[in-house]
């Protein structure tokens, strides 16, 4: 007979939001797993996120995207403290070039007033010299959002898993759900590595989420993907822009931004297309000419050479709003669904309502006597004072060691990235920077292997870049 | 803060040659860093000959070429070699902070020497637009991982531009046992040296196409295949004149960008340095086509630096 592992909740996805809700049930004294199809949580979705904290402007009143906007950015702020997490509140500038753009600013603040986003302001063109002195000089206007912030979107993700695994949750990754049996009292899921059976099932699939609900019985919606294509500037430029600038934003999308990072290098993006396939993640020479001509406009001091970067995102789109519902013909079930922006802003307190959600529907919550909820903050040398690199150099000399070379990474930061459990390439990436700068681990990519092969104890032939069938390199000129 | 006489950044054949001709110029403290940890650079991975012909009238492998100056600097007792030291800040009074493995050190040079070479030109710099999966490799980190690691990165190659460690890299790869489906260059002559295109390409029936550029790279996980297409005297395609190569492996030998990060963050430009005392050479001065050239003007910047030091008195 076939085992099964039997947990009080089932999180399906380890992106931002299934991450977050673990993190909030481990609180209670309840068991949990998530279960995650790629390699390491943040693989899907959230890896291309712009890492924008929205304030709530642009969102429509009533809407839970407005709503659990609003909740998050201030929840956002309390998880940073918590898990160590660089959050920068840059503020945002939605800006009229005019007087007709300029009178839908008023209507925007309106709106977002009504929703309650503060210390909201429309600025003008002397303010904006002062304060964003790139900015095309032809902008008449802007909106002011002082709440709007900045944070690394797979450094939340990653410490939220981390400190859900702390608190007792467990993340199976590799391990795609294959189907879903509602049984008398429990759902079983069957996965490609495991069966896994519980009583509440939260579906956080992200792309797939509509398949997933499927599985369960519900099939009234659809996601859709929309691309978005990113570009990334060289760390040069990193005081290309004081705040994130926003062109006015159009139906579908909230248009070409001009974008800080926390890493620090700017990003100009995304572009919105809707496509067909949920793993098309490739960009275009047409998205790279909009998306330079659209940013040019906003900031022209922009350079198509600062380029080092690019890379595609896909939003899943299940009509206009979020989808966050407990299933009422499939009891214990709660779709979470079509969590596109302002989704990483909103993934703490859409942990919270599915939290009310599992309560009101018999899930016993007693919190645990101890809560573990500080992170030690992740050191990167890029970051801190050389003064302070000195100290921590001389205490433990690996921090001087630099394996990155762009982005001066050092193999001490490399270890505990792997210690925090990175197990590809990508993963080191997404963690440290290392491979990220101008020239694309050219220089480090051989030392990081070797560093990650013997970390985690498997051939070098066995590494990948971002999962099984990306291996980085073919054979081992030795075995013949 | 420490003050050194003359301070080398760059262990490879430009520092190398810098700090010797220093010396034999009559600088007696110099200090040269170097952030790998072994002297020689770029050349220990370069296993082929070629080098040294016009420099040592010898034709030499990388190894042995970078060996002739490593056994130089090792036996002149005024040349300190830190190795795994790694540049940080530099300022236009030529202070220079480095750190390595337990130490952060800060140091007043009298003299300094930029000798930090270059790097490869990326995908995204030449914006091949498409998948981004495993198998895209610089050609030099291609050369890295199979003569350093011993590791072969892929079995059908398509190699991106014709500079000559892509040209070196055709004929490394077809030497392991590998397949190199072409080369694509998108200008209308090769960017590498004639006798590389000979003695790599045309000798080892490797396909080259001149005036063509891939188009896109294919691959959800590892690279499956490219679309190559022909291009016109603008460089744009030419409709119709496109193909496909399946390959699992694309190498991008596109040229090279000298590292000047360091001189840029201390609002030094490289190409008109005002400072005294503060010299540029080799590859991070101006990208050359042999390490030969590179030598002769590192041996320049030697003497130049020296002479900068006896005025100081």
């Amino acid at each position: 007979m076939k085992s099964v592992l039997v947990f009080d909740v089932l999180i399906i996805g380890a992106g931002v939001v299934g991450a977050a809700i673990a993190r909030e049930l481990s609180r209670y004294k309840l068991s949990i797993a998530v279960l995650e199809k790629e390699e390491e949580p943040a693989f899907g979705v959230s890896k291309s996120n712009s890492g924008i904290i929205h304030p709530g402007t642009q969102n429509s009143l009533n809407s839970l995207k407005g709503r659990l906007c609003l909740q998050g950015n201030i929840l956002t702020r309390k998880i940073s403290q918590e898990l160590g997490l660089d959050f920068q509140e840059v503020g945002e500038l939605i800006v009229a070039f005019n007087e007709q753009e300029a009178e839908i600013l008023q209507n925007l603040k309106k709106q977002a007033q009504g929703l309650g986003v503060p210390g909201l302001k429309i600025v003008d063109k002397n303010w904006l010299r002062e304060n964003e002195p790139n900015l095309n000089p032809e902008v008449r206007a802007a909106l002011f959002a002082p709440t709007a912030g900045i944070i690394s979107p797979y450094r939340l993700v990653y410490a939220l898993c981390e400190n859900a695994i702390k608190n007792g949750a467990e993340i199976y990754t590799n391990t795609k759900v294959e189907n879903i049996a509602r049984q008398e009292e429990y759902f079983e899921i069957n996965t490609s590595r495991k069966s896994f059976r519980a009583k509440y099932v939260i579906n956080a699939a992200g792309l797939f989420a509509d398949e997933i609900s499927r599985m369960a019985g519900i099939s009234d919606f659809q996601i859709r993907p929309r691309k978005g294509e990113e570009f990334i500037l060289d760390k040069k430029k990193e005081n290309l822009t004081r705040h994130l600038i926003f062109p006015l934003p159009s139906k579908t999308s909230k248009g070409v931004l001009v974008i800080k990072t926390a890493d620090g290098n700017p990003m100009i993006g995304p572009t919105a297309e809707d496509i067909e396939d949920k793993e098309d993640l490739s960009t275009s020479e047409e998205g790279l000419k909009k998306v330079i001509t659209l940013s040019q406009r906003l900031v022209p001091a922009i350079n198509e050479s600062d380029i080092i970067a690019y890379f595609s995102g896909l939003r899943p789109v299940a009509g206009d709003d979020f989808i966050i519902r407990s299933e009422d013909q499939v009891p214990g079930f709660i779709n979470v669904a079509g969590i596109q922006s302002p989704g990483l802003t909103s993934a703490p307190a859409i942990a919270l309502m599915v939290r009310d959600m599992l309560k009101a529907h018999g899930l016993k919550l007693k919190k645990k006597r101890i809560f573990k909820s500080p992170r030690k903050k992740s050191i990167h040398l890029f970051k801190i004072p050389l003064t302070a690199a000195k100290k921590l150099i001389k205490k433990d000399a690996a921090y001087g060691d630099i394996v990155c070379r762009c982005e001066m990474v050092s193999a001490q930061e490399i270890k505990q990235a792997i210690v925090e459990g990175a197990r590809t390439m990508d993963g080191i990436k997404f963690r440290t920077r290392a491979q990220a700068g101008r020239c694309h681990g050219s220089f480090c990519a051989t030392r990081l292997m070797k560093i990650l092969a013997e970390e985690i104890k498997i051939p070098l032939t066995a590494l990948t870049k971002r999962g099984l069938g990306s291996e980085m390199v073919k054979k081992d000129r030795l075995d013949v | 803060m420490s003050e050194r006489q003359l301070v080398v950044i760059g262990g490879g054949p430009a520092g190398m040659g810098a700090a010797i001709s220093a010396y034999e110029a009559g600088v007696k403290d110099i200090l040269l860093i170097e952030r790998d940890q072994y002297l020689g650079g770029i050349l220990n991975q370069c296993i082929h000959t070629g080098f040294g012909l016009s420099y040592f009238k010898k034709n030499l492998t990388g190894p042995e070429y970078a060996h002739r100056f490593i056994e130089k600097i090792q036996a002149i007792d005024n040349i300190e070699v830190s190795l795994k030291s790694f540049a940080v800040k530099l300022t236009k009074e030529k202070e220079l902070i480095f750190i390595k493995p337990g130490e952060l050190k800060e140091i007043k040079a009298k003299a300094l020497i930029m000798a930090t070479g270059a790097r490869e030109r990326t995908r995204e710099m030449i914006h091949i637009p498409g998948d981004r999966p495993s198998g895209i490799f610089s050609a030099g980190l291609a050369q890295k991982l199979i003569n350093i690691e011993g590791l072969l990165p892929g079995e059908e190659v398509v190699i991106v531009g014709s500079g000559d460690i892509g040209l070196i890299m055709a004929r490394r790869f077809i030497l392991e046992g590998a397949k190199v489906k072409a080369v694509i260059e998108i200008q209308k002559q090769s960017r590498g040296l004639a006798r590389n295109v000979v003695q790599c390409l045309e000798d080892f029936n490797i396909p080259f196409y001149l005036s063509h550029k891939v188009a896109r790279i294919y691959g959800k996980k590892r690279v499956e295949k490219v679309d190559v297409v022909e291009v016109d005297e603008d460089l744009k395609a030419i409709p119709g004149s496109d193909f496909s190569l399946a390959c699992d492996t694309i190498l991008i030998s596109a040229g090279l960008i000298s590292e000047n990060e360091l001189l840029e963050a201390a609002g030094i430009e490289a190409g008109n340095i005002s400072i005294p005392g503060l010299f540029v050479c080799g590859n991070a001065y101006k990208i050359y086509d042999l390490a030969d050239s590179v030598s002769r003007d590192a041996l320049l910047a030697g003497k130049q630096a020296a002479e900068y030091l006896k005025g100081l008195g």
